[in-house]
């Protein structure tokens, strides 16, 4: 029997790879795609103010909702945090890539690649949680600064418009810091990834041809290493822009895009605007990986 | 073959400095947490400690909320585990042995839900959810998960399925095997490690996720919902400390494991080259 079926098969390879590819093609496509076409059509409805139901009909005033000038400064505050994030990252994960990639041991490179991989898959939200530990007013962070005698610098800092709060746990600089925490080993694996790439070949030509270190660093690493670069802020930048888990953990009053979409959709009931919110972070995306992907980003990846 | 290192001038230590410092930014606050699972402080995060205590390992096993939770969550990652095997296997299946229109297209669906910030997927789901009038339910929960779990699972069985010699398959055939006996003697011994990594990879990945979740949980409390409501409100710093740990060991083992398997299939295979 099992042969019987085996050799109809075995005749029939359209058949079998349609069995293969029906049910994870059928899956995504209701459950995924689906749910995407229904996110769009949403934000083409409205929520009636008064009965607080959502009206299904084409619109475009929600849309016209995103503009207004509150949620238009949400889409600027929350841009603004993940190309702050996305700089940052890059500066501080160069310099770990370039290591790993053109100093370390065989044996020290493994155990380095090692730990900067292990965060990345550990618990995102408990390492949210550590950094509410480590910048709590009465915390380890404060200890530190208070031993330094920096607390006055630190008050000043915290005393700024905008950037400011009653303590780093609850202000966009400490907000600023775990993003940057969260989303950089997405930053330091492309990187060194491109590092890797470059020949060594390449430095010592540089070398012999007089250039010195810094020089072929300037002139040589850090023009191939740029498309590294791109790419990884393709992680810091995106992930920043959707994340609402740090903003309602660490932020105020004032919301970022991802924070906006919970609260609409959750204590509002408004799916249609938390929806057409959703749209914001989507075409910044595109046209983030347009530009990316022109700077050879995906080559890197 | 691996190239040969750099043999330039030495690292500067202004190099070493910065590399060492990023190293210690990624997990130092790692360790933080360890620590204030012993302080005996309920109400604040007073560091230097103000004393040792084990008692709030006790006083957090005896919590029927997060009993509740933590059985949710297993039971949520299993199931959506489960259906990510079946299906990413599959899809792998399917892109390694046959060349078809749009195959490029196949893995692209699959990595969007993990490429997209979490947040659309989230949203997404639930307009579906409210559009549909699908009232939240444990399917609601699992069904949100394997969508970004498959593409796991699929990466790496596919990896696996190409670095597998195919001649393998095509003398198994040849000494009279049918397909399924193909598949259970030759096949699958050859990709059961990729399948325990992938699965053990996407067991992680969905007990540990919140932004989806939050999205399709309705009322019902997944362990890491837990953790973001305390995040938000705290009110059990102590419990709170306690569960994070538990959650960190719980999702680092599974991914240190999986991690050790790739690498071991990956040793043997260059000894047997």
């Amino acid at each position: 029997m099992l042969q019987r079926i085996s050799t109809y098969l075995y005749l029939r390879p359209r058949l079998v790879l349609w069995l293969m590819l029906g049910p994870p093609l059928a899956y995504m496509f209701v459950v995924y795609l689906g749910s995407l076409a229904s996110l769009l059509i949403n934000s083409f409805f409205y929520l009636e103010e008064f009965t607080g139901l959502v009206v299904r009909e084409f619109t475009l005033r929600t849309y016209a909702l995103t503009l207004h000038p509150a949620n238009r400064e949400i889409f600027v505050r929350t841009t603004i945090m993940a190309a702050a994030v996305t700089v940052a990252d890059a500066l501080i994960a160069f310099p770990l890539a370039y290591y790993i990639a053109k100093f370390a041991s065989p044996r020290v490179k493994t155990w380095l690649i090692i730990a900067v991989t292990i965060p990345l898959w550990s618990s995102y939200l408990v390492r949210v949680y550590a950094w509410k530990l480590i910048l709590a007013k009465e915390g380890i962070l404060s200890w530190f600064i208070n031993l330094l005698h920096l607390d006055g610098v630190l008050n000043w800092l915290l005393s700024f418009e905008g950037i400011g709060g009653s303590s780093l746990a609850l202000s966009p600089i400490g907000m600023f810091i775990v993003f940057v925490y969260i989303w950089l080993p997405y930053m330091i694996i492309p990187i060194q990834t491109a590092l890797e790439r470059v020949p060594d070949s390449l430095l010592e030509a540089s070398s012999d041809l007089g250039a010195k270190p810094l020089q072929t660093f300037r002139t040589v690493i850090l023009p191939l290493a740029f498309p590294g670069v791109v790419a990884g802020s393709i992680f810091t930048f995106s992930l920043t822009l959707g994340d609402f888990i740090i903003p309602l953990s660490l932020g105020n009053s004032k919301f970022f895009i991802g924070q906006a979409v919970y609260s609409y959709q959750g204590t509002g009931g408004n799916i249609p605007l938390a929806a057409a919110m959703t749209m914001g972070p989507v075409l910044i995306m595109i046209v983030y990986l347009l530009i990316a992907k022109r700077l050879g980003a995906f080559d890197a990846l | 073959m691996p190239s040969k290192p750099y043999s330039g001038p030495k690292a500067p230590w202004g190099l070493k400095l910065a590399a060492l410092g990023a190293l210690l930014f990624l997990h130092v606050p790692i360790w933080i947490i360890f620590l204030y699972t012993l302080t005996p402080d309920e109400t604040t995060y007073t560091f230097p400690l103000p004393g040792i205590t084990f008692k709030w390992f006790g006083i957090a096993l005896q919590r029927a909320d997060l009993w509740r939770a933590l059985t949710l969550s297993l039971q949520v990652a299993a199931v959506a585990t489960l259906i990510s095997l079946v299906l990413g296997t599959l899809a792998a299946a399917a892109v390694y042995r046959s060349n078809f229109f749009g195959k490029e297209a196949v893995s692209f669906l699959l990595v969007l839900p993990i490429a997209l910030p979490g947040i659309v997927t989230g949203i997404a789901l639930r307009s579906a959810i409210g559009t549909l009038d699908i009232p939240f339910s444990f399917w609601t929960i699992v069904i949100g998960h394997a969508t970004f779990c498959i593409v796991v699972v699929y990466n790496n069985v596919l990896a696996r399925f190409r670095r597998m010699q195919g001649s393998l398959i095509e003398a198994s055939m040849d000494l009279g095997a049918n397909s399924f006996q193909t598949f259970r003697y030759v096949v699958f011994p050859n990709i059961a490690t990729a399948l325990l990594a992938g699965g053990m990879l996407a067991f992680a990945l969905s007990f540990d996720e919140v932004i989806v979740t939050t999205f399709t949980a309705g009322q019902q409390t997944t362990l890491p919902i837990w953790i973001f409501s305390q995040l938000t409100r705290p009110r059990d710093r102590p419990v709170t400390n306690v569960v994070a740990m538990f959650v960190m060991l719980i999702t680092f083992l599974p991914i240190l494991f999986a991690q050790k398997l790739s690498a071991q299939s990956a040793g043997m295979e260059e000894e047997t080259k």
